[in-house]
């Protein structure tokens, strides 16, 4: 049986689309999954300094839509989990180098050996989140509380239900319990309200990101990170366990989530 | 407590504010309509109306709603029948009611 393909996506840039692959990518992995994230930013690829793997890339996505290499040859294993691997983006390309039909041949073989099979998507509305959509089983949106990620999000969802695409769930990254009481940053209520998606998981704010990133070690992996916890079980909800969100909002939305559920 | 609760609902926090305007926004993105296209919009159904029906041209309500990503556009035309008076300083549009 082939694996579920979820692409993460965002519309807007800088609202943790990597952050959230190489997270999510690792929790699906420490359940014991089989994952693949393929970096599909075709021209900026980041997924591979993100999960500290920069330095054993051989070939990438690129080399083998050429026919340069076989399909494990393109591969990277992170070692710290025995079936977690990822297919860089190529660095020197653009995105027109990849069609829908490659993304979706990619995909497909990753699939096969997979439970699971991250793509991450370039920002924009363009041929890159095209091909990155392509092939999904679901997509993850990416959005930060802020007007201009809400509303570029908007367009995304808008733009997966216009064409059918495929169906969407929200991540709410980078979200500050602390602004939110003091009424200075949207609430996690509203923002599933105005998008009416499902939400999947909130985010909080964690400084341990900056370090996580810098180390090529995500936050996923360390215990103490609340980012880390939240991807953790955004990991478990993708799997289908039933996880209580956590407690970061108002007590009317937790209210209604465990009506709703 | 109650005190801060009521600073803490206090209508025109910037949380509010961004409210709104996402609300705004999102509404005119979705429709592909600009604020202003939609006055614009507006105003030519009110013209076309007003050929049938004496309507009041200050109360008209032209405006999208949504309900889970369903968009409709909703117009609300107070129009004069026999029974309800035109107010004199109203600027007659079509056959004044007759009396």
């Amino acid at each position: 049986m082939s694996g579920k393909v979820i692409t993460i996506s965002s519309g807007k840039g800088g609202v943790g689309k990597t952050t959230a692959t190489a997270n999510l990518g690792l929790s699906l992995a420490m359940l014991g999954n089989r994952v693949t994230c393929i970096d599909a930013d075709i021209g900026l690829r980041n997924l591979d300094v993100m999960l500290g793997l920069e330095n054993r890339i051989v070939y990438d996505i690129v080399n083998f839509i050429e026919g340069r290499c076989r399909f494990r040859q393109a591969l990277v294993r992170d070692k710290r989990f025995p079936e977690l691997y990822m297919m860089a983006a190529a660095q020197t390309r653009d995105k027109n180098s990849i069609t829908v039909e490659d993304m979706t041949r990619v995909a497909r073989e990753a699939a096969e050996i997979s439970d699971y099979v991250l793509i991450d998507s370039p920002a924009g509305i363009e041929h890159g989140f095209r091909y990155a959509v392509a092939p999904s089983d679901l997509v993850l949106i990416v959005t930060n509380p802020e007007v201009t990620a809400v509303r570029d999000a908007d367009r995304v969802i808008g733009l997966l239900e216009a064409e059918e695409l495929a169906p969407a769930q929200l991540i709410l990254n980078r979200f500050k319990p602390e602004l939110v009481r003091r009424n200075e940053m949207l609430d996690a209520d509203t923002v599933v309200d105005l998008l009416a998606i499902d939400l999947i998981g909130i985010v909080p704010e964690d400084s341990k990101i900056f370090s996580a990133s810098n180390q090529g070690r995500p936050v996923a992996l360390d215990e103490h990170s609340q980012a880390g916890k939240a991807f953790r079980n955004i990991g478990r909800r993708l799997t289908g366990e039933d996880v209580p969100f956590e407690a970061l909002q108002k007590q009317t939305f937790i209210q209604r989530l465990f009506g709703s559920r | 407590m109650k005190l801060l609760k009521m600073f803490r609902r206090r209508k025109n926090s910037s949380q509010d504010i961004a409210a709104q305007r996402l609300r705004l926004v999102l509404t005119h993105d979705r429709a592909n309509i600009s604020p202003g296209m939609l006055e614009v919009l507006k105003d030519e159904i009110i013209a076309v109306i007003s050929k049938h029906l004496d309507i009041d041209t200050n109360k008209v309500i032209v405006d999208f709603t949504e309900d889970n990503r369903e968009t409709r556009l909703v117009a609300d035309i107070p129009i004069y029948t026999n029974r309800t008076r035109r107010p004199e300083t109203g600027s007659a549009k079509g056959d004044p009611a007759t009396s």
